[in-house]
């Protein structure tokens, strides 16, 4: 048993105080009143005018906040937080070709970041080659074009892949992309056992949010158990799985949602992965997380403090881990695109500069900084080095580095990092009861309760009662940005034309012994013999396009398309 | 015989882009103004986007775009309704475009282009004075 923070007898003193403050308050309301009719987060959760240890006496330090690098992470993920080593600074980037993508790498390199973070155009994402006739108008636009290993070896050239860790957002397609990356990683010499990175790979929340379909549920999470298992075996320095708040974030959701859809996704990873024979200490410390930080600023800390404590003790209690590695949540942060706004662009820098204090006072492990014109376009140059300068200035000049998780024990960031786990914990007893995510999101559950929560959102934007500032309070004419990046339409052609002959000059008989062996993988059940990996890995050596094995995929398992509804 | 009913309208989702935030937003607040609404889904090619408009019988299809693939979409999407004889189902845009796609879009024939921060009861508004019904409809009052 821990100690509580206060005794009875402080807090009957302590709430006798209170009740006088809180009358004085109220009359003198009744004199000024209160500016807003209601205080409420982005989220809308309803906030009071103080709070006092009336909010957090009931709590027990050592359970409930604790010691950094201690059970249950509240405080942070490592004892010696950022005093020891500051976050990763992780810009994700991408565009046009792979070489135009390598050149932006080493630029953000070159500047200080000390991650990579890879951007795929939408035909990558979807699993579509740049010839396709689905992906006529979009190469290059949204991140870089990746059809082939040869596109691979050109976007990591000259970049040390044991010295730097490299984050692939890629969803349905990520065993594949995964295999390329291997492949060229030993092609050039380095070993799969030092390779360090992470593939996002988190299927379900397409469904629920980010929308990148490709296969329906069951075989989407089983590609993703291979690459567990894969990773669990044969690449033990990468995260396998990136379980993403971010777009769920993005689609409209509140806070609360994004925490518990995300690590509902997390308990159902788990869960496959003890489905497939693995136990859990194996696996689950390569799992990591990723955050939305929205414009909220103590809601956001909360919650990611609130994320590291509901998770360590899921992990603990509902899954019996004893590794704390098994824990403990590593996560990634990016500031939240949907609180940008095209209207004066330049304070995107400001919002983005909020955003980014409270990922770092959240104790996020890495971050990407969004820059002030991706509500126009893919960063320019100029522009990704202010956001990246961001990260650095609060990094090192702001002192807001020295002290491990600072704000615990502010009553109202313990009291709101209570409530979120609180309701969170809705949430996640909900989805036990529906039978498990996959049930709720053929049920169309979390999908239409981020509907609601975005358009109530912006009924409230449109009411008033949640400012945007240039949008629906001091507004003025659209400045024209001095730095758009534009990408040539010309690249679509030249990189159809790279493929093709690509594909013309491979060796045909390789290529398709190697293609029947990932089929008959596929069609198989799942296990370590049929884990698609080792023979994908040999598919894009032998020269497979990306589409060429999603297509694969899609005729094995079939396809998932979006039910349209709103 | 001219028919009578509400103004139906198509939210449409071209390219691979997934974000669609925007566009169900935009569905649900049409159908509460009392249009009829056909939300086609993510990933539709401009094709189907053209054959839904027309088994649908549509007055309008209102793109929603946010990859930068308007580009290659939007031209299409004219295109095609001009092949099928259906010019008279108006086109609008809503998502990320440059300023010069702007008016070169508005040039070919894309009625309006609402952007980020636009207001629903502007959008609303927009469609009630400025979208007709096509040939042999009336609107129901």
């Amino acid at each position: 048993m821990g100690k509580k923070i206060l005794s009875e007898s402080a807090l009957e003193c302590i709430e006798k105080e209170y009740t006088e403050w809180l009358d004085e308050y109220q009359k003198a309301v009744k004199k000024v009143p209160e500016r807003l009719t209601r205080f409420s987060t982005v989220s809308d959760l309803e906030t009071k005018p103080i709070y006092t240890p009336l909010d957090v006496g009931n709590k027990d330090f050592l359970e409930d906040i604790g010691f950094p690098g201690k059970y249950p992470f509240t405080r942070g993920v490592q004892g010696t937080m950022y005093r020891a080593r500051l976050w990763t600074m992780r810009m994700f980037a991408g565009l046009g070709t792979s070489e135009d993508t390598n050149k932006r790498f080493h630029y953000l390199i070159n500047h200080g970041e000390t991650g990579l973070s890879t951007a795929f155009d939408f035909p990558t994402l979807m699993g579509y080659d740049t010839d396709s006739p689905l992906a006529r108008g979009e190469c290059g636009k949204c991140g870089v074009a990746i059809d082939t290993m040869e596109d691979m070896q050109r976007l990591f050239a000259d970049i040390n892949l044991e010295q730097v860790t490299s984050s692939m957002t890629i969803n349905p397609p990520a065993s594949i992309i995964w295999a390329m990356y291997i492949a060229n990683a030993e092609n050039e010499g380095y070993s799969r056992k030092k390779l360090g990175g992470t593939i996002q790979n988190d299927c379900l929340k397409e469904f629920i949010a980010q929308k990148t379909l490709m296969l329906p549920p069951e075989p989407s999470l089983r590609l993703v158990t291979d690459t567990v298992e894969f990773g669990t075996r044969e690449v033990p320095r990468w995260n396998t799985i990136s379980i993403s708040g971010y777009h769920i974030r993005e689609a409209g959701s509140t806070a609360v949602q994004e925490l518990a859809f995300t690590i509902y996704d997390g308990i159902a990873y788990v869960e496959e992965g003890i489905k497939r024979g693995l136990k859990v200490d194996e696996f689950a410390g390569r799992l990591s997380f990723f955050w939305n930080s929205h414009i909220d600023f103590f809601e956001e800390i909360a919650k990611m403090r609130a994320s590291r404590r509901i998770w360590a003790r899921i992990m603990k209690e509902r899954f019996g881990a004893q590794d704390p590695r098994s824990m403990l949540m590593r996560f990634h942060t990016q500031t939240a695109g949907c609180s940008l706004t095209s209207a004066e662009p330049y304070n995107n820098v400001i919002r983005t500069t909020t955003e980014a204090l409270a990922a770092i006072l959240g104790g996020t492990n890495s971050l990407h900084t969004n820059s002030l014109d991706e509500v126009y376009m893919i960063p320019s140059e100029e522009a990704v080095l202010i956001a990246l300068r961001t990260q650095q200035v609060l990094a090192d000049e702001c002192g807001v580095t020295h002290v491990i998780d600072p704000l615990a024990g502010s009553y109202f960031v313990e009291a709101l990092t209570d409530k979120m786990e609180e309701e969170a914990n809705v949430y996640i007893r909900k989805l036990d009861e529906m039978g498990g995510m996959v049930a709720a999101i053929e049920r169309d559950y979390p999908q239409m309760e981020i509907a609601d929560a975005a358009f109530h959102f912006q009924r409230q934007v449109e009411d008033g009662e949640k400012i945007i500032i240039g949008v629906n309070k001091y507004t003025s004419d659209r400045p024209e940005l001095e730095f758009v990046l534009k990408i040539d339409e010309e690249i679509e052609r030249m990189q159809v034309n790279r493929t093709n002959r690509y594909k013309e000059k491979r060796d045909k008989v390789r290529f398709q012994k190697a293609m029947d062996e990932v089929r008959r993988r596929c069609e198989g059940p799942p296990c370590w013999e049929n884990n698609v990996m080792p023979a994908l890995i040999e598919a894009v050596r032998a020269g497979a396009t990306e589409q060429e094995c999603c297509d694969l995929y899609r005729d094995a398992f079939g396809v998932y398309t979006d039910p349209g509804t709103f | 015989m001219e028919k009578a009913r509400k103004l139906r309208i198509l939210v449409a989702k071209p390219g691979l882009d997934g974000h669609d935030r925007g566009a169900r937003i935009v569905a649900r607040a049409f159908r509460d103004a009392g249009f009829e609404v056909i939300y086609t889904g993510c990933h539709q090619t401009p094709e189907q986007i053209v054959s839904t408009a027309i088994q649908e019988d549509v007055d309008m299809i209102g793109l929603s775009i946010l990859s930068g693939a308007h580009t290659y979409s939007f031209p299409r999407i004219l295109e095609l309704l001009e092949e099928n004889n259906a010019k008279d189902i108006s086109v609008v845009g809503g998502g990320i475009f440059p300023l010069e796609d702007i008016s070169k879009l508005k040039e070919i024939g894309i009625k309006e282009l609402f952007e980020p921060g636009a207001r629903l009861k502007d959008i609303i508004d927009w469609v009630s004075s400025n979208i007709s019904p096509r040939r042999g409809v009336v609107l129901k009052k």
